[in-house]
């Protein structure tokens, strides 16, 4: 050894591994507008589809005319029902079971519904083109209200349903009716309810909102008559299912079919689902021979894919006197729109909703589900959340605070009486799910220290006081969240999606002068995949992550996943990676031995090397292992290095957090102040704080806007109220406050590595923490609950109907 | 449609002569005939910024110009405010301080902030996030892309500092 020879923090420094603030490898492309995203592809003769879409939100298509679309120069097609009806595609298969028109077919259900496809030489043409289009509608009663669906005398909205009493979950008591799922003892909860001696019942309304990524979706698809292959460029977050399900829908065999995800501008759920403009762009290219282009616009985006929420929760929550909660009862009516297109794992209609019962030790819950059609949207897609969570986790964090009002206790301590202790996990939950870990007292503690609680309590005493006084109109309100996630879907045995098994994957080969190339089933949209997944694999097999390309959204090379929605990519595609190296390492422990003339029980991992056991003079290090792995003729080992690892997860991960919300809100304008926001978040194995963090800023501002501005609300003839971001509320920087975050680590016991994922925790937590905030400030004035967003007219109200305003 | 007008536009110090109809917007000129991919459309009224480019010295959404507007005009896109061999201050600075995360926005944003800093070389926090409220980001919170255009200011005053 001499002064030149590296320490081990040296090399473990130069791999850049787990827990390094890694700058992101995606950023040069990106600051330099380098970024490929579906509309920058330009094929030769291309060609630009869009649709006709319907006015009214249901309405019998009594004919569509497309004779002088036709003839206006430059139109090479115009794509009704009846055009795909041959092909069996005018109606195509939902995530959730149900079906959905691909083109209208007879009649639309939803304002923004996709009744005609022009194709056309460029945009422009299209757009004239689907002006030209005549439609003859004749109107139907139209529902918006999923209770008003329900009354006898409802309109029919689903006509292909007629006498259908059963659909993919169970039995349909109404026409507008989808599903009733239940988890959980009724009888039990019930009786625990009925014997408590405080009874806390609510309504929550968590309300339709939209993911609305900055990209909209759209694809490229290109069918090759030649060699006979499809190939489609597209905004898919899972673009190994587009390829399967293409393969299904078409007949075309899966080897013909090519599915790319370029870059992706966000996606946050909009682009898990299968939409009427990726089949009508795939059938458009087959017709026509040549590369047919669809990219929505803004309106198309928020009026017709993929809705998020709309859930109305009845809760019942019951506790002793000294707040020791005893059962929790919720019965949901979920408002599916106009066809179950939701994006949850095919056994579980309601998503992971059941994880309602949050961080608390609750004896004994039910769950019941009504999924109801109404002539809205389809969509219900997890925005920024594992399956259906943020709406469980709102529900659960407003039942919380409804029982400390009516138990007169802080809402705080309230919490903490209940919180499932460290000692409990792994803990069984009374509706079926298996915690995996937590502490949940420890970071509870940690988040009120940090922000002064006692302090904040008095404080807001004062303001009371002054408030009655007349010496101020502003109050100041404490908005608490201690959220548990459920995410990482997950184990095969009970996690599918259309038979899809939700396991992921990531294969790995080494180049013979150490560096190397990792494929993953993932996809990116942001979330700097080519930069973690190699700090993983850095740590893992001791070549440094910037020896290490990422690549993934390409179905042709990389192996098969269920793609990047419901923070699964680390706790899934993540664990591959982590096994695919272990694998390698599990080669190379040969090749060392082999090239140190040892047995391979006599050398031993060291960051980036084997050395010999006793001896750590004598190594060889992954480099040199790499090079011999192919071009020394090793006797028993075949040459090369590389390998593949499917993970099929054994359980969810449940990562957590505690977020304090200090809002100021002026009583008379109805304007709100964030002047503090401390997010404490408990991912497991951290393995890029840099970007831990920026997923926590990002994921709170769209938590801020669904608190407090954002729907997508509709009349009562079913107009779309949001369809541009003239009236669709996304925070600018002016309105977006500044946030402090923290964190605990309690690594998963299961997974490779402990890590558990973070995306959309920020979100999941966010939407309480903002909420209560509104609701605590008015609690001394006896508000319990008001509904989302609390846009300032909605504070406005509260603080009216309080009677604040004199 | 309309008949086709010929316009002159000088793009990243490049000189272009083109047919556009009257009605064509500037964002798919620089994107479909020009090539410059760079900027985007998010939203194609104005509220987004994903399109924010440089014209005659002053940030406009392309989206909502239509390249008959454009004509004579000098304009600037991300392409023509570093190179892959020299990222210019900002670019470097989103990159250091995770100013970025899915890259759609990432584009508008730089230039914005570019032409910000022009106007106004020292601007204070809120000044920044002011600046910036004509370009949304949905990924990052905004909190980075602040402290990223902040750090750039800050780098480039003390250059100018240590020349002067």
């Amino acid at each position: 050894m001499n002064d030149l020879t590296p320490t081990p923090e040296d090399r473990t420094a130069k791999l850049k591994g787990l827990g390094t603030s890694r700058k992101r490898v995606e950023d040069a492309r990106f600051t330099q507008g380098k970024g490929n995203y579906v509309d920058d592809i330009k094929m030769p003769g291309m060609l630009h589809g869009d649709f006709v879409r319907s006015p009214y939100a249901h309405a019998r298509v009594k004919s569509v005319n497309a004779d002088a679309a036709k003839a206006l120069p430059g139109v090479i097609a115009v794509l009704t029902a009846a055009d795909l009806a041959p092909l069996n595609l005018h109606w195509m298969p939902t995530l959730a079971g149900d079906k959905q028109m691909v083109l209208a077919d007879g009649k639309v259900l939803f304002q923004g519904q996709e009744v005609a496809f022009v194709v056309a030489s460029d945009r422009y043409v299209c757009a004239d083109a689907i002006e030209l289009v005549e439609v003859e509608y004749e109107e139907l009663p139209v529902v918006t209200d999923p209770f008003k669906a329900l009354e006898p005398g409802a309109p029919v909205l689903r006509e292909d349903l007629a006498g259908q009493t059963s659909g993919a979950h169970g039995a349909r008591r109404h026409h507008n009716h989808i599903f009733l799922w239940e988890t959980g003892d009724e009888a039990a909860t019930n009786q625990a309810i009925a014997a408590a001696e405080v009874v806390a019942e609510e309504m929550v309304y968590y309300h339709r909102v939209h993911p609305c990524p900055l990209e909209t979706c759209g694809c490229v698809a290109s069918m090759d008559k030649v060699n006979g292959k499809l190939t489609v460029f597209g905004t898919f977050q899972a673009p190994h299912v587009v390829r399967t399900v293409a393969s299904l829908l078409s007949g075309i065999e899966e080897h013909n079919i090519r599915v790319v995800s370029p870059d992706i501008g966000g996606g946050f759920g909009n682009k898990v689902g299968v939409y009427p403009g990726y089949v009508c762009s795939i059938v458009a290219s087959i017709v026509t021979g040549k590369p047919v282009k669809w990219i929505e616009d803004r309106m198309d985006n928020l009026m017709a894919t993929a809705f998020a929420r709309d859930y109305w929760m009845k809760g019942r929550i019951s506790a002793t006197k000294d707040g020791r909660i005893t059962g929790l009862h919720c019965h949901v009516t979920a408002d599916h729109g106009a066809f179950d297109a939701c994006a949850d794992p095919t056994k579980f209609p309601a998503g992971f909703f059941h994880i309602c019962t949050g961080s608390y030790d609750i004896p004994v819950a039910y769950v019941g589900v009504d999924g109801v059609y109404t002539n809205k949207a389809p969509g219900g897609v997890a925005y920024r959340c594992s399956f259906r969570v943020t709406e469980a986790a709102y529900f659960i964090e407003r039942m919380i605070e409804v029982l400390a009002i009516e138990l007169g206790m802080d809402a705080a301590e309230l919490r903490s009486k209940n919180f499932i202790r460290k000692d409990q996990f792994p803990y069984n939950s009374a509706l079926g799910w298996e915690y995996d870990s937590g502490d949940y007292h420890t970071a509870w503690d940690k988040a009120l220290a940090a922000v002064d609680y006692a302090g904040l309590r008095r404080e807001q005493a004062e303001r009371v006081a002054a408030f009655k006084r007349g010496e101020t109109r502003k109050l100041l309100g404490i908005g608490l969240t201690h959220f548990t996630e459920i995410v990482g879907a997950g184990p095969v045995k009970n996690c599918d999606i259309l038979g899809m098994g939700m396991f992921d994957s990531c294969e790995i080969r080494i180049h013979p002068t150490g560096s190397a190339i990792a494929r993953l089933g993932t996809i990116s949209q942001g979330q700097g995949h080519a930069t973690t997944f190699a700090q993983i694999l850095a740590t893992e097999i001791g070549l440094p992550a910037d020896s290490i390309t990422i690549e993934e959204g390409d179905t042709d090379t990389a192996p098969y996943g269920l793609g990047t929605y419901g923070s699964r990519s680390t706790p899934v595609a993540g664990a591959a990676t982590a096994m695919a190296g272990r694998k390698i390492r599990a080669k190379a422990q040969m090749i060392a031995a082999w090239l140190l003339e040892v047995h391979d029980g006599d050398v031993e991992w060291d960051i980036d090397r084997f050395v010999v056991k006793g001896a750590p003079e004598r190594f060889k290090t992954m480099k040199d292992i790499a090079y011999a792995a192919y071009h020394n003729a090793i006797p028993g080992i075949e040459p090369g290095l590389e390998a593949v690892s499917y993970y099929d997860p054994p359980n969810m991960t449940y990562p957590f957090g505690a977020y304090v919300c200090v809002m100021e809100i002026d009583v008379d304008t109805g304007t709100h102040e964030v002047r503090q926001f401390y997010a404490l978040d408990d991912c497991g194995t951290r393995i890029n704080p840099m970007i831990i963090e920026g997923q926590v800023h990002g994921g709170l501002t769209e938590a801020l806007a669904i608190a407090m501005g954002q729907e997508i609300a509709y009349d009562e003839i079913g107009n779309c109220k949001n369809s541009t971001l003239m009236d669709f509320f996304l925070p600018t920087a002016v309105e977006t406050p500044h946030y402090t975050t923290d964190h605990t680590e309690t690594p998963s016991p299961h997974h490779p590595i402990g890590a558990k994922g973070v995306g959309e925790s920020p979100n999941v937590g966010g939407v309480p923490a903002f909420s209560n905030a509104v609701h605590d400030a008015f609690r001394a004035f006896g508000l319990r609950q008001a509904h989302m967003p609390h846009d300032h007219w909605r504070i406005w109200k509260i603080a009216n109907q309080l009677g604040l305003h004199g | 449609m309309g008949k086709k007008m010929q316009i002159a536009l000088t793009v990243n110090g490049e000189a272009h002569e083109l047919l556009a109809e009257p009605r064509e917007l500037l964002i798919y000129v620089l994107r479909e005939r020009l090539n410059l991919t760079g900027p985007h459309a998010g939203c194609e009224t104005s509220h987004c910024g994903a399109c924010t480019v440089e014209m005659n010295g002053k940030s406009v959404k392309s989206c909502t110009v239509f390249a008959a507007q454009a004509n004579g005009a000098t304009i600037t896109t991300i392409e023509g405010l570093g190179s892959p061999d020299s990222l210019s201050v900002l670019q470097q600075s989103f990159r250091e301080h995770h100013g970025l995360q899915c890259g759609y926005c990432t584009p508008g944003m730089i230039t914005r902030a570019h032409r910000l800093l022009q106007e106004n070389p020292d601007p204070t926090e809120e000044e920044v996030r002011f600046g910036i409220s004509g370009n949304l980001c949905r990924c990052t919170g905004y909190q980075n892309i602040v402290k990223a255009i902040l750090a750039a200011a800050a780098t480039i005053n003390g250059a100018k500092e240590a020349a002067e």
